[in-house]
């Protein structure tokens, strides 16, 4: 037993442990929020060791109960599960700060928070499980635990919207839930197991139809979660309605750990990349479509949940070519796009509270009324759209080396699709910038634009302004976070070098194999 | 492997009743469908298990040879108790869809089926109880006294 192994379960343990906690603490508010503080604080501290241990000795594997591989529960933690396990744990906990910050200045009646900790604390758990499953019913577990939480989360104060909006987003997931599991059956019944390193093997060696079938269900399970284009429906008419810092988990997190089953699964179990072809194509219409919704936007809640569809395009991208560089490239555009769409939520949050709504046709002179959150909002923008030097910049051009080295015409479709998407990016949140920010207050009645007119605003906006302030943590948890996105810009080489590592892990399954299996596979 | 016919067709007819059903608008027929569709996936998982044979676990026993694969057994179990736990939510959801659609917003200021009498009636129905208590009270206290 040394330190990585007893740190694995860990991540797991706290969050759930400080779940308990803060459910018995229900009514003591202070209290619950330390419990969370804390074991969040805890588990980034868990990550960040297992990141450099990981990295210095290889994958950490325990076997839970002392049950050998194939039989009992196995986690792993490769360089890929670590990394993501510290930006995700890194978020939860800087969202946390913020919603702390907005329950002081509210006095929580907007949310109710004797149940918003707990929920918080499940939706964290289930997703460091899913980080770090290495079979393929736990990642299903790690998911059914996330997605519990996050209905609760979705649905908080069971105001008529937010019910309608949960109704969507559930249903849809209970299908992509139920179809997770079916194929993971029928995986159990083609190979007789669910454990990730066995089935590196023996998935390989059956038939090329049964390959493909099982590969096409559990693409499609996670592909509803990662809202990829056409399964992507779902996802801005859900997201904007839930609170601020719900919202900015959801965008930053639960599409990634999506993204992440398929990278993992894609490259693990079909390394023959047979989905190259669909993938590409797939990934081009996610981008363009994703940010053609987002230009027709007038809500900026909206707006950003259309950005974020088009950005799951590129990473899809990045899996489809499947090249060293290429996941290396999807690697780092993961880290980057988890950290800069969250803090860009959070930035939406401000400017709903500031500003008195998220609709572009009634926003106006905020640069006055909030120059920090109108900073704030443009170098989070600027990164999105991937304007240099940026780490979003960096995390295109690696894509775009990447798809130019495959040199297929379908890979330059790619290639230029992604750079419309980006130029469309930039455009759409800087005329979002400019509308709410930079036009003057006066200006805003009877505005006379012809662009204006034909956005499309929130079905369900009441068109109420109602103005709410701000208390100095949701903005310092806001800078903190974009703090943290410029620091992926200026410690770029060691973050792509360390992203390089995993993708080498990632390409050559043989690293995770022989971590879970040290004697052979049986 | 081989599998039951009947848990087969039992299966495909679970899966189409329920997909057919989860096609409706209405919330409590999608959690009906929900539920038949999560019981097929879960007689799938069973199906996939193979032939039936001897307990699992247990060794020692002649039929050691012909156990049965209890991995599936645990999965369904495990997905069993998901399902439950999700039913349970979609359920409260529901009530909470009720209750909106027949009251609106108004109706979470509603307390409890004394709802609309004002403060002074529910005053008096405490004084009135606490009155009663009194009486009660008393009347121990005179056969406590009565008592030799």
């Amino acid at each position: 037993m040394n330190a990585m192994s007893i740190l694995v379960p860990l991540v797991v343990a706290i969050p759930l442990i400080g779940s308990a906690v803060t459910l018995a603490l229900g009514r003591r508010h202070s209290r619950q929020i330390t419990v969370s503080v804390v074991s969040l604080t805890l588990v980034v501290l868990a990550a960040a060791a297992l990141l450099v241990l990981v990295d210095r000795h290889g994958p950490a594997v325990v076997h839970v109960g002392g049950w050998q591989a194939p039989w009992g529960i196995v986690l792993v933690v490769d360089r890929l599960s670590a990394l993501m396990l510290l930006i995700s744990a890194l978020m939860l906990l800087g969202v946390l700060l913020f919603a702390v910050g907005q329950g002081i200045v509210d006095g929580d009646s907007e949310t109710p928070v004797s149940i918003f900790h707990p929920s918080y604390l499940v939706l964290a758990a289930g997703l460091f499980n899913a980080f770090i499953a290495g079979d393929l019913f736990n990642l299903y577990v790690g998911f059914e635990m996330l997605l519990s939480a996050s209905y609760v989360l979705l649905t908080l104060g069971g105001t008529g919207a937010r019910i309608r909006a949960g109704v969507t987003y559930i249903v849809v997931s209970l299908v992509s839930s139920v179809l997770f599991l079916s194929a993971i059956a029928l995986v159990y019944g083609a190979t007789g197991t669910v454990t990730l390193a066995l089935l590196a093997e023996r998935i390989p060696a059956l038939p090329t139809g049964i390959q493909l079938i099982l590969g096409l269900m559990l693409l499609l399970a996670f592909s509803v979660k990662a809202a990829v284009f056409p399964l992507s429906f779902w996802l801005p008419d859900s997201y904007p309605t839930a609170p601020a810092p719900v919202t900015a988990v959801f965008a930053g997190l639960l599409t990634k750990v999506g993204v992440y089953a398929i990278l993992r699964t894609q490259t693990l179990l079909f390394p023959e990349n047979p989905f190259s072809v669909p993938l590409l194509v797939v990934a081009m219409l996610t981008m363009l479509v994703g940010i053609l919704g987002a230009l027709a936007q007038a809500d900026i809640k909206r707006l950003l949940s259309f950005t974020l569809v088009s950005h799951i395009g590129y990473l899809i991208f990045g899996i489809a070519i499947g090249t060293p560089l290429a996941l290396a490239a999807t690697i780092f555009y993961l880290v980057h796009h988890i950290s800069v769409q969250t803090t860009l939520f959070l930035c939406a949050g401000l400017v709903e509270r500031v500003g008195g709504t998220t609709s572009l046709a009634r926003l106006g002179g905020m640069l006055k009324a909030a120059p920090v959150v109108a900073v704030l909002f443009f170098v989070g923008a600027l990164n999105l759209g991937g304007i240099p030097p940026f780490s979003g910049f960096l995390g295109k051009l690696a894509l775009f080396q990447a798809g130019a080295e495959l040199g297929t015409p379908l890979a330059y479709a790619g290639l230029a699709a992604g750079a419309v998407t980006s130029l469309l990016t930039l455009y759409a949140l800087a005329r979002a910038w400019n509308m709410a920010f930079w036009r003057p207050r006066r200006e805003v009645e009877n505005y006379e634009s012809s662009m204006l007119d034909r956005l499309t605003d929130d079905p369900h906006d009441q068109g109420s302004v109602i103005t709410k302030t701000v208390s100095a943590l949701m903005v310092g948890a806001t800078a903190a976070m974009l703090l943290l996105t410029l620091s992926l810009t200026v410690f770029a080489g060691p973050v792509f070098a360390f992203a390089a590592r995993a993708a080498a892990d990632v390409e050559a399954p043989a690293t995770y194999i022989d971590a879970v299996f040290p004697n052979g596979t049986p | 492997m081989s599998a039951s016919l009947t848990l087969v067709v039992l299966m495909a007819v679970l899966y189409a009743a329920g997909v057919y059903i989860m096609l409706e608008r209405s919330l409590t027929r999608v959690l009906i469908g929900f539920v038949l569709v999560g019981n097929a996936t879960n007689l799938l998982i069973f199906i996939m298990s193979g032939r039936p044979g001897g307990s699992p676990i247990i060794t020692g026993t002649a039929r050691d040879a012909n156990m049965a694969d209890p991995v599936p057994q645990v999965l369904m179990l495990t997905a069993i108790v998901i399902n439950f736990g999700i039913t349970a939510l979609i359920l409260a959801l529901i009530y909470r869809s009720w209750w909106l659609a027949r009251l609106g917003d108004e109706g979470d200021d509603l307390t409890d089926e004394h709802a609309g009498e004002t403060a002074s009636s529910s005053e008096e129905n405490f004084r009135s109880s606490s009155d009663d208590d009194a009486a009660v009270q008393a009347s121990l206290d005179a056969g406590a006294e009565d008592a030799p």
